[in-house]
């Protein structure tokens, strides 16, 4: 209940005044587009905010969104879930995660249900409070499953030097940092090898700010550089999303293709460079990542250094945790709704079978995940 | 989502990396890491999954802080750290 009414209090950076206003720019403007432009919101943040205050029906049929994979719960294939499952059934393990990791199913079911069988599970806001318990049980192996992409990467990196430190020996990391740039590039590449037989396609992106708070907006240069699909680096309230489009639109209908920043309040081209250098100094790059639904994507996930290998997770437990893939729901089309080429009401399961209290697939878990967005605000859906 | 309420800081542990601050009256230890060098005290930060990210100036945290004053003095101690806490939660996407 609280949790709600903190949530009416940024209704007042939400001026539907200023939406509204910004929505018949954006009509007035995109009047003078040849062809119907389609904006893909990376981030799962975005979605949400597009569903919640109804932002596509205010826009013109030629401006149409497509939703990306930006949702780090969503694109946890269920071989990990399964790591986490397994390493919080050890004896003597203390598993902690951040956000709804702790409802997605793996094949062996959710943390929720490891935690019900007795395992000792701890959700935790902030990589440091980590860092408390594993201070307070020196007798304990406190792992940490770190999930996220380049937003929580360095906590989870501060979390290992403020470990190292103080000399606690008993805390792990179980890497499953991703990259935001990475699985964009993939998704253009695939949809570039067989794009006639796909009914969306990608024009233009808006990237989500706080990724660019820590990684700078510089990330996304090679978009309209080398791909010819313009970027802005947008803020999460409704108006900033608006205002991004409206970029966006500008940018096609003078003919610019650029890589722009809307929230110019705390995003810069070069970042946090304190934050960017500690993230290189324990991670790097994986050769090969598997997304949920999107498969293998080369450099598109983080590991920790060789000369940290006693603190991961991944290393130390090795010989109990399996790398076999596993297959999703076979009636679950969240693959093709992380490449933004279906929408969840396509899905022969979305709101029967599927749903929030019992989610067959991962993007009906999380709040950031697309098929949850539709179901909490579906009655906005049509039109 | 990953929005915060500006936070004041209110002492600084250089060896630690930390510093304690103030969010509208709740008080608790965040890291530094990410802008060790450019903090002082009395500076308003944002938070990020119990981290300060970024300074911002005075005037605009001071706005900001009013917004949502209003509804969090209505609160309990308790239920103002968990809303003020909540509203940081994230799961990094
Ligand atoms: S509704 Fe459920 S089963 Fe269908 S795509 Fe979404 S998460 Fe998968």
């Amino acid at each position: 209940m609280r949790k709600l009414q903190l949530k009416e209090l940024y209704e007042r950076f939400r001026d539907p005044a200023t939406i509204k206003a910004l929505a018949k720019l954006i009509e007035k403007e995109a009047r003078s587009l040849e062809e119907p432009l389609n904006i893909m919101e990376v981030c799962g943040g975005h979605t949400h905010t597009i569903m919640k205050y109804g932002l596509k029906q205010l826009l013109p049929d030629s401006i149409r969104f497509v939703h990306g994979p930006g949702c780090p719960v969503c694109i946890m294939p269920k071989e990990r879930i399964d790591h986490a499952y397994i390493l919080s059934k050890e004896e003597g393990v203390i598993l902690a995660t951040l956000g709804d990791m702790i409802k997605v199913p793996g094949s062996r079911g959710s943390l929720q249900k490891a935690r019900r069988e007795g395992a000792d599970i701890r959700f935790v806001y902030s990589p440091l409070d980590v860092l408390k318990i594993a201070r307070e049980n020196p007798d304990k192996k406190v792992i940490f499953f770190a999930i996220g992409f380049e937003t929580t990467t360095p906590m989870s990196a501060a979390l290992l030097e403020h470990a190292i430190k103080e000399g606690l020996e008993n805390l792990l990391l179980h890497v499953n940092h991703v990259t935001v740039p990475e699985v964009m590039q993939e998704l253009i590449d695939s949809r570039d090898e067989h794009i006639d037989s796909y009914n969306n396609k990608i024009d233009a992106f808006i990237g989500p700010s706080h990724v660019s708070v820590i990684a700078g907006a510089k990330i996304y240069r090679r978009f309209p550089q080398r791909y010819g699909r313009p970027v802005v680096v947008s803020g999460f309230e409704p108006v900033d999303v608006m205002e991004g489009v409206l970029m966006l639109v500008r940018q096609f209908v003078e003919g610019r293709c650029e890589l722009e920043i809307q929230y110019r309040r705390s995003v810069t081209m070069e970042g946090n460079t304190s934050a960017q250098k500690m993230i290189d100094r324990y991670f790097c790059k994986r050769e090969l990542f598997k997304w949920r639904g999107l498969g293998n994507i080369p450099h598109s996930a983080l590991r920790l250094r060789d000369e940290y290998a006693r603190y991961d997770a991944e290393r130390v437990y090795a010989d109990i945790l399996p790398l076999e893939e596993i297959e999703d729901h076979k009636l679950c089309i969240c693959g093709d709704i992380l490449r933004g080429m279906a929408e969840p009401t396509e899905c022969m399961v979305f709101g029967t079978a599927c749903k929030p209290s019992n989610p067959l697939g991962s993007c009906m878990v999380s709040s950031e995940g697309a098929c949850a967005a539709y179901y909490k605000y579906g009655d906005l859906i049509g039109g | 989502m990953c929005l915060s309420i500006p936070s004041k800081v209110v002492s600084i542990d250089r060896e630690k990396v930390t510093a304690v601050v103030d969010t509208m009256g709740v008080k608790r230890e965040v890291g530094i890491d990410f802008i060790e060098h450019e903090v002082k005290l009395g500076d308003y930060v944002l938070i990020h999954i119990g981290f300060a990210m970024n300074i911002i100036g005075e005037e605009e945290a001071l706005a900001s802080i009013e917004t949502y004053r209003e509804i969090l003095e209505l609160m309990s101690e308790e239920e103002r750290q968990r809303a003020i806490t909540e509203s940081e939660s994230c799961n990094g996407g």
